[in-house]
């Protein structure tokens, strides 16, 4: 009882709490920016960084231990909108957001500028099709729904097993993102790194589970969206965009389509394994096929961000149907403030290193100036990007400056000559990103496992007690699993995470979405739907990546386009030809639509 | 708590039904129709942006918060015009 009273006291004073929080680590900014001037190393700036935000996150874990199981399912349904929001955003910004989403637009031009709308516009079918309902139903986890809505437990095994398969593969690519920023930042090996990025998103969530999380996220958001804005902002004072570049850089964007007109967009005389230059418009849309390639984006992103339970859980935390509409509303709001600067910071840093009327133009400029300066040499020692003089003209062409897209967020302060305290804060905000995406999958994959599977499934008897150490070691144990795949280095970031959203928009979304919104959905089309949209899905991802012929120009990234409807269809077919539910399903329906009344499922269960 | 008549179901269903529908249309034009029409509508511009860029990149992104803020006001009127409003 004692950890709810202290629950329900720091539930009132969050105001205050994340307003002391937000100035002490502007303040340690400052520190930094200090004991720079005084001569400390770019290094020891670095560990300070992710150490001092690590044991601050590490902090809030501990303060929010539990042995109350809905503390730990659902943070006690006790977070207010507001708060939701920044929790949900910092859930959902993952390091692809972060660190390789302005990269994918620096390099990807028009067609990738589909995972700016696709990453936004989901929140719009969130809120309109499932969080307010899913809230009234009272679920702990995302199979939960499925299990009760449709009922039996074959219907519940396969929503934990797509869940499973598309959080696990996301988490993976978000492992990999914090070791790529540990060990640049701390200068160890890369699957050290690894390990130490496992060991911060376990102190997060272990001891107070979906409470722990919570607080951490909003401590992480707030880290989070201050690195991204502070070089942004500062770059474009530099440029002369104006102290906010957002609604300004327009002038950038044209700027950059001149200068691409005259370098021209060549692909390399000789490919350098790993690294990209740059052969793709800023903006253009030159064909028909670019723009279909944009929109099958986009729907799969849209899709894929209703039908994530890592997303969805978030908002069975608020403690009402309103207060979770409202919160869905604020998420969309603070995830925005970041997409939408992501787009300027790929325009202001390709300026930088293109327009020659800047000072750290790279291109056009002599190749021996350009291997001289120590942010080429720095990323060029780790291999990650690279000059080569192939025309041998002595002269940097556009098509032979090499570099890896994960890395233009985090290179942009040098890029731009900006103090190392800034690189310190990218980093920190880079480890936010991706430590609070990787807390909420690994806590959706092991409560759907503990919940829907140990304690629906196998073991209904369980006391308070097991069920919550149960749910402890499987989070450990997918932990290590992830880490350990990560530490092989499958895929780039930003792949892993679209496999992601097609595994989930594949199998879970008409699943869940028609469970609200046709009553005459049941068991047999929910499980034929789930099966058959995450079997084509796949079945076609592995065909697509193994080189085969492309259907319609749907590629590896987007096969929720063929999950999606197959999924659909399945459902529909399979739906008519056997009976329909039975009276108190559908009285149940019609329940979860109205937000007042209890909830379908009780308080506890 | 009173209990939900049918008809008071039925009618609140109905208008959430089409408040949800004008949402996901307006959702799907600045979604998908504009970014399919971008390159027509770069021709114009706005705030020295290509107006199609600029959609794609802004505009888009601010109405769908928007979208959210008008929805979640009008469902709460017709929650609360119904009676099945919390609180």
């Amino acid at each position: 009882m004692n950890a709810q009273a202290q629950g329900t006291r720091f539930v009132d004073k969050l105001g205050k709490v994340y307003g002391l929080y937000t100035l002490g680590f502007l303040g340690f900014f400052a520190l930094m920016a200090i004991i720079e001037q005084f001569g400390v190393g770019a290094r020891t700036i670095g560990v300070l960084f992710l150490l001092f935000t690590l044991a601050i996150y590490a902090t809030i874990g501990w303060l929010s231990r539990t042995m109350q199981v809905d503390a730990y399912y659902v943070a006690g349904r006790e977070v207010p909108s507001l708060y939701n929001g920044m929790a949900t955003a910092a859930d959902w910004m993952s390091g692809a957001s972060f660190v390789a989403l302005a990269g994918g637009i620096y390099f990807g031009g028009y067609p990738y500028l589909g995972f700016v709308i696709g990453w936004t516009g989901g929140y719009v079918l969130v809120n309109a099709l499932m969080a307010p309902y899913l809230r009234k139903f009272g679920c702990y986890t995302v199979p939960d729904f499925i299990g009760t809505r449709y009922g039996g437990n074959l219907a519940r095994f396969c929503a934990v097993f797509v869940l499973v398969v598309a959080s696990f593969t996301y988490v993976t690519a978000q492992i990999n993102a914090t070791g790529t920023i540990a060990a640049r930042a701390l200068d160890i090996p890369f699957e050290f790194g690894v390990w130490f990025g496992l060991l911060g998103i376990l102190l997060c969530s272990m001891l107070g589970g979906m409470r722990g999380v919570t607080w951490t996220q909003v401590a992480q958001y707030i880290v989070l969206i201050i690195a991204y804005l502070v070089p942004l902002i500062w770059m474009s004072n530099e440029q002369g965009f104006g102290i906010i570049p957002h609604f300004g850089y327009g002038e950038a964007a044209q700027r950059i389509q001149q200068l691409e007109a005259e370098y021209g967009l060549q692909p390399a005389a000789e490919a350098v394994a790993g690294l990209k230059v740059l052969t793709t418009a800023h903006f253009d849309p030159q064909t028909s096929l670019d723009s279909w390639k944009f929109v099958t984006l986009a729907l799969c992103m849209m899709a894929g961000t209703a039908s994530l339970p890592h997303i969805l859980m978030r908002y069975f935390t608020t403690p009402s149907v309103r207060q979770a509409r409202k919160s869905v509303g604020w998420s969309l709001f603070f995830i925005f403030l970041l997409y939408f600067s992501a787009p300027a910071l790929a325009t202001l840093t390709k300026l930088q290193l293109l327009d020659p009327n800047l000072a750290t133009a790279v291109v056009g400029k002599a190749v021996e100036d350009v291997m001289a300066l120590e942010w080429i040499q720095n990323w060029a020692h780790v291999g990650m990007l690279a000059v080569q003089d192939q025309n041998a003209d002595g002269i940097v062409q556009l098509n032979e400056f090499f570099m890896r897209p994960d890395i233009v967020v985090l290179a942009t302060p040098e890029i731009a000559g900006l103090p190392y305290v800034i690189s310190g804060l990218v980093a920190a905000g880079g480890m936010a990103a991706a430590m609070s995406t990787a807390d909420g999958l690994l806590l959706a994959i092991a409560n759907a496992l503990s919940h829907d599977l140990y304690y629906k499934i196998i073991d209904p008897q369980a006391d308070t007690r097991r069920r919550l150490v149960v749910a402890r070691v499987l989070l450990v144990g997918i932990g290590v699993l992830a880490a350990l795949v990560a530490s092989l280095k499958l895929t780039g970031i930003l792949g892993a995470v679209a496999w992601a959203f097609c595994f989930a928009c594949s199998g879970l979304f008409f699943p869940l979405v028609l469970g609200i919104w046709w009553k005459r959905a049941n068991r047999e089309g929910a499980i034929a739907g789930m099966i058959a949209g995450f079997l084509a899905g796949s079945i076609y991802l592995y065909h697509v990546y193994g080189g085969g012929a492309q259907l319609w120009s749907i590629d590896h990234l987007r096969f929720g386009m063929i999950g999606m409807p197959v999924s659909l269809v399945v459902m529909v077919v399979v739906s008519l030809m056997t009976p329909e539910p039975d009276a108190e399903t559908q009285a149940m329906v019609d329940e979860t639509r109205i937000p007042t009344g209890d909830p379908i499922l009780a308080e506890t269960h | 708590m009173a209990e939900v008549s049918a008809e008071t179901r039925q009618a609140h269903w109905r208008k959430t039904s089409t408040l949800t529908y004008v949402i996901l249309a307006l959702w799907f034009l600045f979604g998908y129709v504009v970014p399919w029409f971008a390159k027509e509508l770069d021709a114009a511009s706005f705030l020295g942006f290509p107006l199609g860029y600029y959609f794609i990149v802004q505009g888009s992104l601010i109405i769908f918060v928007l979208l959210i803020v008008v929805q979640n006001i009008f469902q709460d009127n017709i929650d609360e015009e119904h009676g099945v409003a919390e609180e």
